[in-house]
């Protein structure tokens, strides 16, 4: 009994964690592009006079978007039309159930991994709910009745394969070099240390290539610039061009879920998810011999907030490239996809392949 | 023909003049942009890196950069530099320049009666047709017309100026500074000899 309520208590808690960062993120977006722009950005909504520095437009946002009309086009297939942005964000959210935020705690004699879900396979498992929430792009694109919708829909498929199979080929790195796809494992093997216990073994300092593939194929996951081609604004408007009122707001927030998801997938991967530098179960023992004492709960919750401390940096680093570069062209995306990524990391992997059997 | 081989040898002095990495210096993307001629992409610029990191690079150090003053803000530190080069519109207009064109004023006698002698220059240089003077005899032999009306229908308006620059009396200025014409309605876009005057 109490093990279901411990479970149900980390599931609710990381839905409603990343829910808020998925609705924070739209402020971010605003404010971040503002700044990196020399504007000042959002902050006219108020409540009360109380700006909150343009915080309560995203509450705005949800209000306008809750009460406008709901249409349907005619001649669209109406179930396939409702049904998709829910397999949109639903598919952006159960991801997190694999995704570990932080380390074991032991609370009363019990040990409680702080994952929503322990897979064994859970790698497979985010990656195989990835690739459903391109069904939302798709269903949408091909039942709207819409040519626009239909070339974005199309455009996303073609996106998403060719991207998808870079993107599985740049971890494949790392399953190898860690030897497991359990994430929770993985975060484990990655407090290890290399060079005299000075370097901590992260993913990106084993796997360089792989964490550059793996940003630009998760980048073009998340259908955001530079590979917004689905969305395309300034031609198609995109797949979602026929949805009104909350279900148009519904893909907007799958795009925001989605970056947290893969700002989470890269911290767990390539930075260590949880690991704090030098942070050991019992404290920190420092390379140069120094020795901090700690029990179990400080050590879990710096793991916590190490966790989205990086996540955060993450998110800016989305948001940077993504109101930085200009959207490639699609033969360009194509070419990108196709002729260079994935060369790359099958060659990533072969040589990954020669080393750990060189090395033993 | 001979001027084309000629910009093609300038172009590729330009071209053999590179930066690190082979790659053309801004500048040189410039020229070479205005002279449209294109070339194939080298090996670095294919991999889209460098340009990405110095892409980033910019908008970062505008970001570090406009987020260190708005923090300073916050604790009234170094207000004289600006974090954001916009101005918040209604409560902070923009100063205007002097000579800019704003809406329209009749200037006025000593006796606050209209400058303006009817002559009708402006009515008849206006490009949109958007003055309707009508002449009536002043009571002083010196100045013969005065406008009994004078309608200037500002929605059609196209701020040209050239009323202003015909008129031999001064008669019509475009300094009031206003900007903000904005009504519900066009008939209120119309504005009569009292408007003109006083508003
Ligand atoms: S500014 Fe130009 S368009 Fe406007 S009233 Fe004067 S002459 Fe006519
Ligand atoms: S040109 Fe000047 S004086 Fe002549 S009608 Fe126009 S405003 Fe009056």
């Amino acid at each position: 009994m109490s093990d279901i309520l411990i479970k149900f208590i980390l599931s609710a808690g990381t839905l409603f964690i990343m829910f808020n960062i998925a609705g924070l993120l739209t402020w971010v977006e605003r404010k971040q592009s503002a700044v990196m722009q020399d504007r000042i950005g959002a902050n006219r909504a108020s409540i009360l006079g109380f700006k909150a520095m343009g915080m309560f437009h995203a509450l705005a946002d949800v209000m306008k978007m809750l009460s406008k009309e709901e249409f349907i086009p005619e001649g669209a297939n109406s179930f396939l039309f409702n049904l998709a942005p829910y397999l949109s964000v639903t598919f952006a959210l159960v991801g997190f159930a694999a995704i570990p935020i932080g380390g074991e705690l032991i609370l009363n004699g019990h040990s409680i991994q702080l994952q929503a879900a322990n897979l064994n396979i859970a790698l497979i498992f985010i990656f195989a709910a990835m690739s459903m929430g391109v069904y939302g792009v798709v269903l949408a694109g091909f039942s709207s009745n819409n040519n626009y919708a239909f070339l974005g829909g199309m455009r996303g498929a073609a996106q998403m394969i060719a991207y998808e199979i870079t993107m599985g080929a740049a971890i494949m790195g790392v399953i190898m070099v860690f030897n497991t796809l359990d994430l929770q494992a993985l975060d484990v093997a990655q407090g290890a240390y290399m060079f005299g216990g000075w370097l901590p073994k992260w993913g990106v300092f084993v796997q360089p290539i792989a964490f550059f593939l793996f940003l630009t194929a998760a980048t073009a996951e998340t259908k955001r610039t530079p590979f917004d081609l689905p969305e395309g604004e300034s031609e198609i408007i995109g797949y979602f061009v026929e949805y009104s009122g909350m279900k148009f707001g519904m893909f907007f927030l799958a795009d925001l879920v989605e970056t947290v998801l893969v700002a989470a997938l890269m911290t767990t991967l390539f930075f260590g998810g949880w690991q704090v530098p030098y942070l050991h179960a019992d404290g920190f023992y420092f390379p140069w011999g120094a020795h901090i004492a700690m029990t179990n709960l400080p050590v879990v919750i710096l793991g916590v907030l190490s966790f989205f401390v990086k996540v955060a940096f993450f998110i800016w680093v989305l948001m940077a490239v993504r109101w930085t570069l200009p959207r490639f062209r699609y033969d360009q995306l194509m070419n990108l996809g196709w002729k260079i990524l994935l060369p790359i990391s099958l060659i990533n992997i072969a040589v990954t392949a020669i080393v750990i059997t060189l090395l033993g | 023909m001979e001027n084309t081989e000629k910009r093609r040898q300038e172009l590729e002095k330009y071209f053999d003049a590179k930066g690190p990495f082979g790659l053309l210096r801004v500048s040189q993307m410039k020229r070479a942009w205005k002279q449209t001629n294109r070339r194939e992409l080298n090996f670095w610029e294919n991999t889209y890196l460098p340009m990405l990191f110095s892409g980033i690079y910019l908008t970062s150090k505008h970001f570090f950069y406009n987020v260190t003053f708005h923090i300073l803000h916050l604790f009234g530190l170094r207000k004289d530099i600006k974090g954001a080069v916009t101005y918040q519109y209604p409560e902070m207009p923009r100063p205007l320049a002097s000579r800019l064109r704003t809406r329209h004023r009749l200037t006025k006698r000593e006796d606050g009666s209209p400058r303006c002698v009817a002559c009708m220059m402006c009515e008849t240089v206006c490009p949109a047709r958007c003055i309707e003077i009508t002449a009536a005899e002043h009571p002083d032999p010196n100045i013969e017309k005065y406008p009994a009306e004078f309608i200037l229908d500002l929605g059609k308006c196209v701020y040209c100026g050239f009323c202003v620059e015909v008129c031999p009396e001064d008669a019509i200025r475009m300094d009031t500074g206003k900007l903000e014409i904005a009504e519900y309605s066009r008939e209120s876009m119309i504005y009569n000899k009292k408007r003109l005057m006083d508003e």
